[in-house]
């Protein structure tokens, strides 16, 4: 029995080392991918040729020549394709951002909903999410939409709520407010009241940790907002202009509007993705053991402190992460508008391909808008998520 | 004894009664203030809308395949009769009327391989044949060209067949993918993992529908100039890349679960790598991830749907075709949507339901 007396310091370049066949492998990987790409990069432009496409990114500085109906900024339909990819992109992020919003709210109260005591809201809850879980969300979004096409009186007849408020399958108009010096003043001065808010909770905070003693935080921070948003209102003259919207000849005139297709892809992903969130929710309080809540009554914590001190920070550990993947689901699934038109970035994408040939190109961009929206959405998820783990010693 | 010191205390209260149908009304219907409420509240909702709904969807509908009957009841009455009327394109697509029974069997078929695979009982190596031969017998009815069978070709392929075949096909043959995936993102060669890495978070990180495009607008300039793949293969490979990449990530998952001592053990007894992942890892691992790959399956169900924007007539794309084109009916789309939509609900339903159980059934042991 001979144990060898130190291991070996030079490295073994051997068949039986499990460094060099590590090694092997991977250059054997790396070669067949290398292999695979050079193949289809090799296709791809002997295709090109052969049929005559151009490639580059060239095009994106030519006249688009198609109209966009739903857009954020100025834009004609002489405008270059990247003032058209732009659209685009601000179209998707508009839906994503205003759906996620909504999302989270909806499947907050369902979730919670599932633990209530009564059995009426708890079934409720239970049949929503089954039924809007288990059918295609690109069917619901087609369903809405036709629903909101058909279902909704032509512009000439539409219905109109308090004389504000004008629904036809032309879209929604609402009022708004003639922005004037005393609006921009009103938001900067809710812009200065969140600041001075957010330093009185910090200083009621030390001097929680400090004395012990709690001091108000949420009514004073609410007041302290709405209070400057005011003084900013009064400070600009108090105006109270609204641009309402009136039946004109041919469209409504006046105020703003939503399309119909931005309806029907906000309701559909929002009461789809709900339904998920509301799993989340409804398995993240699950989490939490009910020692938890009993404990912290035994020390005296009210309902209310229990839920915020105690159980929530302990159930949103769990909730976060699925709640990023249900986020990005929303954003991916809005590439879906191109199915009813909704002039998203897919859409305006599918539409260059078709007028310039530049496949490659268009879902290279649709490709990386994508996965630049889901790094970024992660990044901040993970901050947030690392925020509210458990700190170790 | 003095008798006059002698009395008989009250009875006591019979105890509150906690079982039953009266207590658990109180308890679950009418507790306190905002629960009842809520009650009634809902119970006002479903006495005022449910009489609608019922004689809207049965009383008033119209049953018979009658375009002018469902003419006169518009507006009150639904209009099944879109259903009677055209079921048959919705579920089969554009494939030929008289040969409609070959998808009908293949279908029924491939749905029983599926129904056998969920039954514990089945889990045997065999179950591999049962496979094949239900593939090979799928095939071979859609095409035809044999035994009397007219040729039909994959572009007139359509309905719950093409679903069910996307579906299915796809997590059968994104499996082996995943967990070659899988076993490579944990694998300690830096490119190996990599490529891995970069694989997965490249697929999760953008929509199906580019994966779709791609498929169908890329794909034939990768080939070699002259060849021409059918548009349902490519979409195949597209689908199939796409859950391959979830489902890698759900196979990690169940990597990660198994205790590193186990790892260690095989390491110990001189397993070699392939040994310890066939033998002791992956069979532990892949037993912990059958929801979760159930779960996928039920999205990639769904995600089938999308096919029908890069022109493949699966369900929804087959409904549209059917409706689409004749003016008489599209008028009662909606009643159209909401039976393939009730499809849909039955297949995901009963998926996510067994998908439940078996989790159950996993975690028998530590319910104990």
């Amino acid at each position: 029995m001979t144990a060898p007396a130190s291991p070996p310091t030079k490295r073994d370049w051997s068949w039986r080392s499990r460094h060099v066949r590590g090694l092997l492998y991977q250059l054997i990987a790396l070669g067949l991918i290398g292999l695979a790409v050079w193949f289809l990069a090799h296709n791809t432009l002997q295709n090109m040729r052969v049929r005559g496409i151009q490639s580059g990114f060239d095009f994106l500085s030519s006249p688009a020549g198609f109209d966009i109906g739903e857009r954020m900024v100025p834009y004609e339909s002489n405008d270059p394709y990247w003032m058209a990819f732009l659209i685009g992109i601000l179209n998707t992020l508009r839906v994503a951002l205003v759906g996620i919003v909504l999302t989270t709210i909806l499947g907050t109260l369902l979730g919670i909903g599932r633990f209530s005591h009564n059995a009426l809201v708890r079934g409720l809850c239970y049949a929503y999410v089954e039924l809007f879980r288990n059918v295609p969300i690109l069917l619901q979004l087609l369903m809405w939409y036709l629903v909101l096409i058909d279902g909704l009186p032509s512009p000439g007849q539409q219905v109109s709520v308090f004389g504000v408020f004008y629904l036809s399958n032309g879209g929604l108009s609402y009022p708004v407010p003639v922005w004037g010096l005393g609006q921009g003043l009103a938001a900067a001065g809710a812009l200065v009241g969140v600041v001075l808010a957010w330093l009185w909770a910090r200083r009621a905070r030390l001097h929680f940790e400090q004395t012990g003693q709690p001091r108000p935080v949420l009514l004073p921070a609410v007041g302290l907002v709405i209070g400057c948003a005011l003084g900013g209102w009064l400070a600009g003259g108090a105006p109270t202009a609204w641009s309402i919207p009136a039946p004109g000849g041919f469209s409504m005139e006046g105020g703003s509007s939503l399309t119909p297709e931005f309806i029907a892809v906000l309701l559909g992903l929002t009461l789809y993705t709900a339904s998920y969130v509301a799993e989340v929710v409804r398995a993240g309080i699950a989490s939490v053991p009910r020692g938890q809540a009993e404990a912290a009554s035994a020390l005296g914590l009210s309902k209310g402190q229990q839920m915020r001190l105690v159980s929530l920070p302990q159930a949103l550990r769990v909730i976060i992460p699925p709640m990023t993947n249900q986020f990005l689901n929303l954003t991916k699934n809005s590439s879906l508008a191109v199915a009813i038109g909704y002039p998203d970035v897919v859409s305006i994408s599918n539409t260059a391909i078709n007028q310039t040939g530049r496949a490659v190109e268009c879902i290279s961009i649709i490709m990386l808008v994508y996965l630049t929206t889901s790094l970024c959405t992660s990044v901040l998820m993970n901050w947030y998520n690392k925020r509210s783990a458990i700190k170790e010693r | 004894m003095n008798a006059a010191s002698f009395r008989p205390i009250a009875p006591r209260a019979a105890p509150v009664r906690t079982e039953g149908a009266l207590p658990w009304l109180k308890r679950s219907l009418f507790s306190n203030a905002p629960s009842t409420l809520a009650t009634l509240v809902l119970l006002g909702l479903a006495v005022w809308w449910l009489p609608q709904l019922i004689s809207w969807g049965l009383l008033k509908a119209v049953f018979a395949p009658s375009f002018e009957q469902c003419q006169a009841a518009r507006g009150f009455g639904a209009c099944w009769g879109v259903v009677t009327e055209k079921y048959r394109l919705i579920i089969f697509g554009r494939y030929p009327f008289e040969e409609q029974w070959r998808p009908l069997i293949a279908t029924v078929a491939m749905v029983a391989a599926l129904v056998a695979s969920c039954i514990r009982v089945f889990w045997r190596p065999w179950l591999v044949l049962l496979w094949a031969a239900m593939l090979a017998l799928f095939f071979g009815l859609m095409f035809g060209g044999f035994a009397g069978m007219e040729h039909v070709a994959t572009d007139r392929w359509g309905g719950l067949p093409l679903t069910v075949l996307l579906a299915t096909l796809s997590i059968v043959l994104a499996f082996p993918l995943a967990v070659v995936v899988a076993l490579g993102r944990r694998s300690k060669m830096p490119a190996i993992k990599t490529l891995c890495v970069v694989y997965v978070e490249l697929i999760r990180g953008v929509p199906l529908i580019s994966v779709l495009f791609m498929a169908s607008f890329m794909f034939p300039l990768f080939m070699p100039p002259g060849t021409s793949i059918d548009v349902l293969l490519r979409v195949l490979v597209g689908i199939t890349l796409f859950s391959g990449a979830y489902m890698a990530e759900i196979v990690r998952g169940g990597l990660q679960a198994i205790p590193k001592g186990q790892q260690e053990a095989a390491d110990t007894l001189g397993l070699s790598y392939w040994q310890a992942q066939r033998k002791i890892i992956l069979p532990q691992a892949l037993a912990l991830v059958v929801p979760g790959i159930m779960n996928n399956f039920i999205a990639i169900f769904k995600d089938t749907s999308l096919v029908t924007i890069v022109s493949l007539y699966e369900l929804t794309g087959a409904m549209g075709l059917a409706l689409n084109s004749d003016s008489d009916w599209r008028p009662f789309k909606i009643e159209a949507y909401l039976f393939i939509a009730a499809i849909y609900f039955i297949f995901c339903f009963s998926m996510s339901r067994y998908s439940l159980w078996i989790e159950r059934r996993l975690s028998a042991s530590k319910n104990r």
